[in-house]
């Protein structure tokens, strides 16, 4: 099979925050993360808070908070430097070819104009439609989304909607450009599971009509496994595990992975009273070390190896791991 | 035996115009010592609030809720202070539950002084120290304050301070929801292990069902202010009878992309609590649903004419469902 040319590149990226008190040491929250994404292709970034997820999404889009800052790496969509852009064409390209959509609808609607008007507004931005036939487009990307009478829901405003409407009308926002990259940050977290299930099939189906990529970042492996064709599992800033969806689940091969995996409900055997636990508490974000992160709580920490820089292994083409227990000195 | 039962709970909140807000509809169950029962359900559906209104957080409309045989809804506020003590409950925010302006010592024994417990300093010390220590903290940490804490540690200290008053009950409200996966198991085991030591009863109140079905011995499901099934859980997961546990169940993601599976989403949004639809709520989104179903509001009867122990639906199709294709999620043992 040809692989596609991918639609995103990030290569290497780093970002860190400056020192909090003066000659203090610079924080990075994330460390050396590569990534790629294809059209048609879902990429999973999978982690808890403060693994630096949400940050690599960010940085796509050059919003970091302040005052936080990309320190290394590159960022590529298409042949698009996007570290080279001015901020006027970075404007261009943020709700265009690259569109983000969030764990919160609200914190991407606005509540004193109705939906159509917002979808609308995008669509005469991004496309240079007229009025009139910007706000036909606004009610067909509702349909497109399966909401229920568009032309009625179209004159309403967030408040009249449901959660799961709401997230909806977030996402017939997001692709009302047509964008070429969807960033969704937990876009399912705040959902009942039922509405979840909705929403990622409404993305999946969205995704084959469109040849669109999904950046998608989440904490949960049920909707990576659903979802997700690629897996990049992130600790502490750094990638610590990344393979096709299916290798993931089947061979986890970093400690930190199969912890995760161990520790879920679904994975302890019925009647067992205790589930699989990884000991201690997640790092505070920007307490990268050298050498592994996860060592202070690894079940296979190696004193004396863990410390030092972590090795890349490739264990097949599409699998790599940044453990010392695949890597030279542990041999 | 029984220790906390509740029979035709209603909570409900006038809206003004005459509308009313059904949260809690008439809801019926019980819970035994040392058991652990989960109510699980989507947002809207009650489950919080039938919490609440077990421990009079909120004003019950109707019904009955005994707790040791005394019915809560009708004690003086005297006597129910003296029975709060036995039911104590831990939220789901362990950020928005702790002061931040408190240190940890005088979080735990805060309870304690409430209710009077232990009079010299010492001794609520010596009581803090048992309790951190019960939840797998040092008491060292007593001097120190909530936000030097990680939210799983944070939910620790919240454990503790629930058990201060050894309580027969401890209602959980979604105790790990906001907690990062790898900590959750630990809470959880944590929780299970107290149980085991102390003898007591859990409701624990929550939306990942798969969580639940690890955590609690029965499980009831609720649908817009109603109890819509419960049964051991066992039975609630491998033979669900009523279709909208089957419809949750079915929305739980599989955790194997190899059996990804093609489904049929639940369509549409629950109806308005305020105005509810006749005969079965579940209706406008069933199905199975028949004319009956309109017509006649289903009671929470016994499934298979009581052949399984303690499995009740409320479903006029309950015993004709299609055989449930059991979950691909669990392995069975």
């Amino acid at each position: 099979m040809p692989i596609p040319e991918p639609l995103l590149r990030i290569e290497n990226l780093t970002i860190a925050f400056p020192p909090a008190r003066r000659g203090g040491d610079e924080v990075r929250v994330v460390d050396g993360v590569t990534l790629s994404i294809g059209s048609g292709e879902t990429v999973g970034v999978v982690g808890e808070s403060g693994s630096g997820k949400s940050m690599t999404a960010l940085s796509v889009l050059r919003l970091l908070p302040e005052p936080g800052r990309i320190t290394g790496g590159t960022l590529h969509l298409g042949d698009t430097d996007l570290l080279a852009l001015t901020e006027k064409q970075m404007r261009g390209v943020r709700g265009g070819r690259v569109a983000m959509i969030f764990q919160d609808p609200m914190t991407s609607l606005n509540p004193v104009f109705t939906v159509g008007d917002q979808i609308a507004e995008s669509v005469r931005l991004h496309r240079g439609l007229g009025r009139k036939e910007s706000w036909d487009e606004a009610v067909q990307a509702l349909r497109r989304v399966h909401i229920a009478l568009p032309e009625r829901r179209a004159s309403q405003y967030p408040h009249e909607l449901s959660g799961g409407m709401r997230q909806r009308v977030m996402i017939a926002l997001a692709l009302a450009s047509q964008p070429q990259v969807l960033l969704a940050d937990e876009p399912t977290t705040a959902l009942d599971v039922t509405v979840q299930a909705q929403i990622l099939a409404l993305l999946d189906e969205l995704k084959r009509e469109t040849g669109m990529g999904i950046l998608l970042i989440t904490h949960d492996l049920g909707v990576v496994a659903e979802t997700c064709d690629r897996v990049l599992v992130m600790y502490s800033g750094q990638v610590m595990e990344s393979a096709d969806a299916r290798t993931l689940f089947a061979m986890p091969s970093h400690p930190y992975t199969q912890g995760l995996l161990a520790s879920l409900p679904e994975m302890a055997p019925e009647g067992a009273t205790r589930l699989s636990f990884i000991a201690g508490q997640p790092p505070t974000s920007g307490a990268i070390t050298d050498g592994c992160p996860f060592r202070t709580r690894c079940p296979k920490y190696l004193p004396g190896i863990c410390e030092r820089p972590l090795p890349t292994t490739r264990l097949s083409d599409s699998h790599l791991v940044r453990c010392h227990l695949y890597g030279e000195a542990a041999l | 035996m029984t220790l906390l039962s509740v029979e035709g709970l209603k909570v409900y909140f006038p809206l003004g115009h005459g509308q009313t807000v059904r949260a809690v509809d008439g809801v019926t169950f019980s819970v035994a010592r040392g058991e652990t029962l989960g109510l699980v359900g989507e947002s809207g559906c009650g489950k919080s609030t039938t919490s609440r209104a077990l421990l009079r957080l909120v004003a019950a409309t109707g019904g009955r809720v005994r707790f040791d045989g005394q019915d809560i809804l009708q004690l003086s506020e005297t006597d129910l202070r003296g029975l709060r003590r036995r039911m104590q409950m831990v939220f789901q925010d362990p950020y928005a539950s702790l002061s931040p302006r408190l240190n940890i010592g005088q979080i735990v024994a805060e309870p304690l002084e409430i209710h009077g417990i232990g009079t010299g300093r010492s001794e609520r010390d010596a009581k803090v120290s048992e309790l951190l220590k019960a939840v797998g903290m040092s008491p060292s940490v007593s001097r120190r304050y909530p936000h030097e804490f990680s939210g799983g540690q944070r939910q620790r200290i919240g454990i503790a301070r629930a058990l201060a008053l050894n309580p027969e009950l401890v209602v959980l409200d979604e105790p790990v929801s906001a907690l990062d996966i790898s900590v959750r198991a630990q809470v959880v085991n944590l929780l299970a292990d107290l149980q085991q030591e102390r003898g007591i009863a859990y409701l624990f109140v929550g939306h990942d069902l798969s969580l639940i079905r690890h955590a609690a011995h029965r499980v009831a499901v609720m649908y817009l202010g109603r109890i819509v099934e419960i049964a051991p859980s066992h039975a609630l997961y491998t033979d669900p009878r009523h279709p909208y546990t089957r419809s949750l169940l079915a929305s739980i993601p599989v955790l194997d992309p190899a059996r990804r599976r093609e489904r049929a989403p639940l369509e549409g949004d629950p109806p308005s609590p305020i105005d509810m639809p006749s005969g079965c709520r579940f209706r406008s989104r069933c199905l199975y649903a028949q004319p009956i179903c309109t017509e006649q509001d289903p009671a929470l009867v016994p499934v298979g004419g009581g052949s399984i122990p303690g499995h009740q639906s409320a479903c006029h199709f309950a015993n004709a469902l299609p055989v449930w294709q059991a979950s691909a999620n669990h392995s069975v043992v």
